[in-house]
């Protein structure tokens, strides 16, 4: 409990992660909550740039540079590090290509069907269901 | 460095080159591609296995010699070698006994990209078997993910898509959680290789600080990887997923998939936060009531479905409940009953798929068990090996199943509440299985009047069933001399653990 309050009086200066981590639960509650299949895609996005913006600021140190050698300084202390940058590039390949795969099933759901609504889905399911044992 | 060491690398490379070559091939020669993929694969990971066992070592391969801080890695040891064999063996015999019905139920001009995904597939679970580096592990799951999508969607048809979108949205919602964790547990430690993690860990956990945000990154990978897997109450998508596609995927989805996602969390657990770092920070005891949770309700679901496949499938998520109330269990003798659970259901799952699929032919397509009464008269292999799968699932002695749940039950005396649990878990789960299994094997055989049925050609039916038959075997060896199995679970754990 006490660490727990010690880590709210951080929250002012740790801002960014504060606004990343709800990003992320914004995103996941799209995800699981939303009826609809666009808004459910829109939600893994934004669920993915929390994360992002949690990596990418946890990466960042105030004062410092990019990784990239200038002027032949090369003290670890000038820099940022650079591996969340890294993570982060991954991470985007990653979520473009699972975005597309989704887009794709979205696009065949709705040329079969001509709805986007997850409930119309299962209701048309259920029917079907039903249908089946008579 | 012994030669054997490369053969981890290799078998994921291959199967990467495999499935951009089967890409251009045609839809006959990628299948024969995946084919000899899968089968020198097994050939190579079962060399590294018996190099570690012999020689009772595991190994670190630098990946562009980079070093340990820096580089990424795989390791490899009995454990990782053991499970990379059985993933390899067990796709292997799924798409050989479901490669009619892929030609059935896969449009011509895309059948060649099936082969691909398989290759895909095979890719990612090698990867996820000797990966040493999380964050490489977050990108294998996202494109197994993809991969197993894919193999499910290819399918075609409404239901199909809309179970493929439901799977898709619980493991992207299980891989968002899953990298959170990663990223919280690299805020705090600053590392990504595994041997490094735990040192980090361990030293944190000791000093007391961060306490509260490792426990967080420890859930939140955990419950990722559950739900990835399948475990109750995340388990909706997977009957429609595991029931609704082509049999090939349905033994590749629930014979091998889940159980990379599971070996990982293994990994996770035991060596990148340590066994008792995770049993203190209380995420053991979620596992096991979920676990525990889902021995008895999925089984009780299975009992009220009404077609066979989703009844096999709802099995499946009851058996997951059994590896996860190990993991929550533990213990190193808990740990072994996982690794048994592991195998048998690798190995009696795809049987039993495809045999409720060729049991479905000979019912004119028809899956509900009116149609299905005396089935196995007409098609008598595929009757065999649902009964046989059917004897194992319930837990009869000689069958592989059985083994398990011995071990199980052993592992759970001496555990205050936990045996109870474990123990009435097992018993209430166990007389389910007998209800639906027994009651479906016994419906096969019932004596029918068949001549209103539609005529089925059984001439095939012993061709089709040949891959069924050697998981069948196998699960019948292992079933009646599990000693020399124990015993290599025994070494690979002193390996794993230390």
């Amino acid at each position: 409990m006490q660490e727990l309050l010690n880590h709210l009086n951080n929250l002012p200066f740790n801002y960014e992660e504060a606004v990343a981590v709800i990003l992320f639960a914004i995103g996941l509650s799209m995800l699981l909550f939303c009826r609809n299949l666009l808004k459910k895609v829109i939600g893994l996005d934004v669920m993915d740039a929390g994360i992002f913006l949690l990596l990418a600021d946890r990466g960042y140190i105030t004062g410092r540079t990019v990784p990239i050698i200038v002027d032949g300084v090369t003290e670890m202390e000038y820099y940022i590090n650079p591996i969340p940058a890294g993570l982060v590039l991954t991470g985007i390949v990653v979520s473009v290509s699972v975005t597309a795969l989704m887009l794709s099933l979205t696009v065949r759901i709705y040329k079969t069907y001509r709805t986007l609504e997850i409930d119309k889905l299962y209701i048309m399911m259920t029917n079907w269901r039903k249908g089946e044992r008579e | 460095m012994s030669f054997v060491q490369n053969f981890p690398f290799f078998t994921i490379i291959l199967s990467l080159i495999c499935a951009v070559v089967s890409f251009v091939l045609s839809k006959n020669a990628s299948k024969w591609v995946s084919v000899a993929l899968l089968s020198i694969s097994s050939v190579l990971n079962l060399a590294v296995l018996v190099y570690c066992s012999q020689n009772n070592t595991d190994f670190t391969y630098m990946m562009g010699h980079f070093p340990a801080p820096w580089g990424n890695e795989l390791a490899a040891g009995v454990f990782e070698s053991l499970m990379a064999l059985l993933f390899a063996f067990v796709m292997l015999m799924s798409i050989l006994g479901g490669a009619s019905h892929v030609e059935h139920d896969v449009a011509k001009q895309r059948r060649h990209l099936y082969w691909v995904m398989v290759d895909l597939t095979h890719a990612a679970l090698m990867a996820l078997c000797y990966t040493n580096d999380i964050f490489t592990g977050y990108v294998f799951i996202e494109v197994c993910t993809i991969a197993s999508c894919a193999l499910l969607a290819v399918r075609g048809g409404g239901r199909v898509l809309i179970a493929s979108v439901r799977y898709m949205i619980f493991a992207l919602v299980g891989s968002g959680l899953f990298l959170m964790g990663v990223v919280f547990t690299y805020s705090i430690t600053g590392h990504l290789l595994f041997p490094q993690l735990r040192e980090a860990i361990a030293l944190l956990w000791r000093d007391g600080s961060y306490r509260l945000s490792m426990t967080v990154a420890i859930g939140l990978m955990s419950v990722g990887l559950a739900i990835k897997a399948g475990l109750f109450p995340f388990h909706f998508w997977l009957p429609s997923a595991h029931g609704r596609a082509t049999t090939a995927t349905s033994g590749i989805l629930s014979g091998v998939i889940v159980k990379g996602y599971l070996f990982l969390l293994i990994k996770i657990i035991y060596r990148v936060v340590g066994v008792e770092v995770f049993h203190a920070s209380g995420v053991q005891n979620v596992l096991l009531i979920f676990g525990v949770a889902a021995m008895v309700f999925c089984s009780a679901a299975a009992v009220g479905s009404r077609r066979l496949k989703t009844m096999v499938a709802y099995s499946s998520a009851a058996q997951i409940g059994y590896m996860f109330m190990g993991l929550g269990m533990g213990t190193e003798a808990a740990l072994i009953a996982v690794f048994f659970q592991i195998i048998s259901h690798a190995l009696t799952k795809p049987m039993l798929f495809l045999a409720s699929s060729s049991l479905m032919d000979s019912c004119g397509g028809h899956q509900d068990f009116r149609s299905l009464r005396g089935a196995g008269h007409r098609n008598k292999p595929a009757g065999f090996l649902f009964t046989v799968g059917a004897l194992s699932m319930v837990g009869i002695p000689m069958f592989i199943g059985f083994i398990p749940k011995l071990h199980f039950a052993s592992a759970a005396f001496g555990m205050g509440w936990r045996t109870w649990a474990v123990l009435g878990a097992l018993v209430i789960s166990t007389l389910l299985n007998v209800l639906y299994f027994l009651y479906t094997a016994m419906l096969l055989w019932l004596p029918v009047n068949d001549d209103n049925r539609p005529s089925f050609n059984g001439k095939s039916a012993w061709r089709h069933a040949a891959p069924g038959l050697a998981l069948a075997v196998l699960g019948m060896a292992i079933g009646l001399q599990s000693a020399p199995l124990a015993q290599l679970l025994q070494q690979g754990i002193a390996l794993f653990c230390r």
